[in-house]
């Protein structure tokens, strides 16, 4: 992985964002034309998301984030629109296991201890999070050696191009 | 100590002794992807390089979420999956077959497989029996490439059933029950494991509107043991020989035991825009519902379609609310023409459309206009779910869609019997 600590702003969004809300079932038709599906995701839940964000900002969730479809294009667009990773009190098992399997970072923390527009600082070598903003350092859940084995490949894909099979 | 039935497959399908919490490579008996995550799947696996899928007779794609297709581009989709299914070896079900996971239960999934499917739904043939878990596109793809899985081996919550349905409650209002009891997220990362004296007198057709809500409670997989339901569904089925004992050990260790005495629940709703938001009818009655919408891969089953027909037989739909109508499959269908449901349901005023999706994900067939409310028989109620953000969907019944639509209103459907 290029780059093990990551900077950017919390974007805050509340608990039980759905696949539905990430991007919605009527924008299908766009699923094969990702930079032109990239430019809903969220709209209907923060509609000033993709305009408000800048490259490397971090989605900020409450609980249960990424519930419902297994659509991976929720990943994917989040990713597009320049996400660094996803923080969240908990995700759903189907939209973990997207997101690393496209690189993007989840980590499971306590949300409420950020606010939106505060100034993060995570180190993904150790899944730290330093709230440079208000001083408060966050510990948050590690994931399995095989999940970060993934993420460090920039996803599946990659990882399987590597090792053609899992390695435990 | 004994084994779940979650570590008992996964033990199976990863030669090992697998237990709740280990993480495991299990060999996959059927791969399958659908319309609207199938074409990301099939590029993933072509760039993953490997030429050909591991199992082509393994491996099937459906085309029911966009069925028949409303959109060039969806239409464009269609022919890429087309084109690969015949390139590769792999099955494809044509639009008008029915939803992928009524075809995997009809026709494919076996006590004991493990069903990867890129589709979150796919947890439906858990009531088989078979260790059935949706993946998104890239996984899929990694499944058609080496025939296998990753997987942590999932903690198990034992759903204890006693008791019989009262007259007007269903397999439906039973897990809307459950997952307004353990809420959208009580399960998540496990797997819910369905036992008790009341699964004698639970058809396959309940057992799968049942597992099929599994992972709107957040699980992994919601599995049935297989007993004599479970062989008679396969022999009517014409596969019988696939039939085998499938058991957790009286030892077996849960995360948490849940008894629900099915004779206590009451027809069910869950309000807008959570699943877990379920309250009983009373609590909703009297809402003006514009749309009725009965299918899908939870309620669009023979049985459904029977206790619907039953209540509006004779009956007209209320005449500001629209009657759609999805058979879960052409086998459904057929059934359904023959024993003369839908006769019934036409003459009340039903529309009956394609078997698949339809109007469950709000891509055609039914899309929701601003401040209109939906019945559905369907299992996600989200905002924005049925293609118009600025609408509400209730979830209910077959019997209690059939008794709203009559009255064109939430009604309770033990007073429509």
């Amino acid at each position: 992985m290029a780059n093990t600590v990551l900077r950017g702003r919390a974007i805050k969004v509340g608990d039980n964002i759905s696949t539905d809300l990430i991007i919605p079932g009527r924008f299908a038709h766009l699923r094969s034309n990702l930079p032109e599906l990239a430019k809903h995701v969220l709209e209907d839940t923060l509609p000033t998301f993709t305009s408000e964000l800048s490259e490397g900002d971090f989605l900020v969730a409450g609980e249960n984030f990424g519930l419902g479809s297994s659509r991976e294009h929720a990943a994917i667009v989040i990713k597009m629109s320049g996400v660094g990773a996803i923080l969240a009190k908990s995700v759903a098992h189907i939209f973990f296991r997207n997101a690393i399997n496209h690189g993007l970072p989840v980590l499971l923390c306590d949300t409420d201890r950020i606010s939106g527009g505060n100034e993060l600082e995570i180190d993904l070598t150790d899944f730290s999070i330093i709230n440079l903003t208000s001083g408060v350092r966050l510990s948050c859940n590690e994931i399995s050696p095989l999940m970060s084995a993934i993420l460090e490949e920039g996803g599946l894909i990659p990882y399987i191009r590597k090792h053609r099979d899992f390695e435990l | 100590m004994g084994k779940t039935l979650a570590e008992k497959i996964l033990s199976d399908k990863s030669h090992g002794d697998a237990k709740a919490g280990d993480i495991v490579v299990a060999d996959v008996d059927l791969v399958f992807v659908q319309d609207i995550t199938g074409p990301l799947a099939i590029k993933q696996f072509k760039e993953i390089g490997f030429g050909s899928i591991a199992k082509p007779q393994r491996a099937i794609i459906f085309l029911d979420h966009a069925a028949p297709s409303p959109h060039r581009q969806l239409s464009n989709d269609h022919r890429f999956l087309r084109t690969f299914a015949k390139e590769s070896g792999c099955f494809l079900y044509e639009v008008g077959s029915g939803v992928c996971h009524q075809l995997v239960a009809e026709n494919v999934a076996n006590p004991g497989d493990m069903i990867v499917g890129s589709d979150s739904h796919t947890v439906t043939a858990g009531a088989l029996g078979a260790f059935a878990t949706g993946m998104g596109s890239s996984d899929a793809a990694v499944a058609l490439a080496l025939g296998k899985t990753w997987l942590r081996v999932p903690e198990s919550l034992l759903i204890i059933l006693d008791g019989a349905f009262p007259k007007g409650v269903d397999a439906k209002d039973l897990i809307l029950y459950l997952i307004g009891q353990i809420g959208a997220q009580g399960a998540t990362h496990k797997a819910l494991e369905f036992s008790g004296q009341a699964l004698a007198c639970l058809s396959m057709s309940q057992r799968l509107t049942i597992a099929n809500m599994a992972v709107d409670a957040g699980a992994q997989v919601g599995l049935f043991p297989s007993d004599d339901v479970t062989s008679e569904f396969l022999v009517s089925q014409s596969r019988g020989d696939s039939y085998k004992p499938l058991h957790a050990d009286t030892d077996a260790e849960y995360q948490q035991a849940i008894h629900l005495n099915l004779a206590r629940i009451e027809p069910m709703v869950s309000l807008p825009h959570s699943v877990d938001n379920a309250v009983p009818v009373s609590e909703a009655k009297g809402v003006e519902i514009q749309q009725v919408f009965m299918g899908t891969c939870t309620n669009g089953r023979l049985e459904d379609l029977a206790i619907a027909a039953g209540i509006l037989q004779g009956r007209k739909r209320h005449p500001d609310t629209r009657l759609l109508i999805a058979p879960a499959s052409r086998q459904v269908l057929a059934q359904a023409i023959e024993k003369g449901y839908i006769s019934s349901l036409v003459e009340s005023g039903g529309v009956i459309l394609p078997p698949g999706c339809a109007a469950c994900l709000g891509l055609h067939q039914g899309v929701l206009g601003d401040g209109e409310a939906c019945l559905s028989t369907a299992n996600r109620n989200f905002k924005g779910r049925m293609g118009n953000p600025e609408a509400m969907i209730y979830l209910a019944s077959p019997a209690t869609a059939a008794a709203s639509a009559i009255a064109g209103e939430i009604t309770d459907p033990r007073e429509a019997m």
